[in-house]
């Protein structure tokens, strides 16, 4: 039989963050495992989204320049002698 | 070892450097890539977060403690980062937070899967997803490529990636920093995602030819 409620491949990859963000209701979590359950590519796809949040997890952030460092540190001088 | 905000802002009236250090240090880059949703230029962005600490330390006394100072800090950096975008005329489309999801964008392209008429499985993939080689994913290149395609982002999505997966912020700390809600930080982070995935796949499939 033809689950007419059933998600379609195209359907499944727009869930992929819901899914994994707890956000889909309860019917839809229960469509979405069992698509998983059967479907090898929707199941490499969601592996493969999981991978990059590891990957984009690893990039190290925009450090603050030294000099703009110095700078905020002298405003901040400026600010608590300001304060007195 | 983590302090209260009380304690926080009670060390910077005290005056107290290291203090301030450590928050500027902190907070640089989510700063400079939420002040990017809203300025041209990364210059500015540079100027913006500036600007924003002048103003937190001028506004610390009004500090009450209602939201989080994160928080706090993140709207004075947006009121500022809009005042500048302004001064330099340029408009920010409302739907770029507000409404991301009013513009359709796909995960995967519509052509990697069997169309909508197919009689046996409309909407199933024609072209699966191509297998990534999982002993090169932490590689320097791979790394490098990743940090290219997040900065091909939108500023948008560029800054909520950023802000939950670089910076490691939960959805509640995010929408409170750009104020948009669970659901349009959902579309955000979806289409960052999705995007940086499709350019891991772009990379390694061009290799492999």
């Amino acid at each position: 039989m033809i689950d007419i409620e059933a998600f379609s491949c195209q359907e499944l990859v727009e869930l992929v963050t819901d899914f994994l963000e707890g956000a889909l209701s309860p019917g839809d979590l229960r469509r979405f495992e069992e698509h998983i359950a059967l479907c090898d590519a929707c199941t490499e796809y969601l592996h493969q989204l999981r991978e990059t949040i590891r990957i984009v997890g690893t990039i190290t952030p925009d450090d603050l320049s030294l000099e703009a460092e110095a700078e905020l540190l002298q405003v901040f001088a400026g600010w608590t002698a300001g304060a007195r | 070892m983590e302090r209260s905000d009380a304690q926080l802002v009670e060390a910077l009236r005290a005056g107290d450097e290291e203090t301030f250090r450590v928050l500027v240090r902190e907070w640089h880059a989510p700063l400079l890539r939420v002040a990017q949703i809203f300025v041209p230029s990364r210059a500015i962005a540079e100027e913006v977060v500036q600007e924003t600490w002048l103003r937190v330390l001028g506004a610390l006394d009004r500090f009450e403690g209602r939201s989080s100072l994160k928080t706090w800090v993140f709207r004075i950096l947006a009121n500022t980062a809009k005042t500048r975008a302004q001064r330099e005329g340029r408009v920010i489309p409302f739907s770029s937070l507000q409404d991301p999801g009013r513009v359709p964008e796909a995960a995967v392209d519509a052509d990697r899967f069997l169309p909508d008429d197919h009689p046996q499985q409309p909407g199933a993939w024609a072209s699966p997803p191509r297998d990534l080689p999982e002993e090169r994913l932490l590689a320097s290149e791979t790394r490098t490529r990743i940090a290219a395609a997040i900065d091909d982002l939108p500023a948008n999505q560029r800054a909520v990636i950023m802000l939950r997966d670089v910076q490691g912020w939960s959805s509640t700390e995010v929408c409170n920093a750009l104020d948009i809600t669970e659901v349009n930080q959902r579309v955000l982070l979806h289409r960052a995602r999705t995007k940086v995935r499709n350019a891991l796949e772009d990379y390694f499939a061009v290799e492999n030819e």
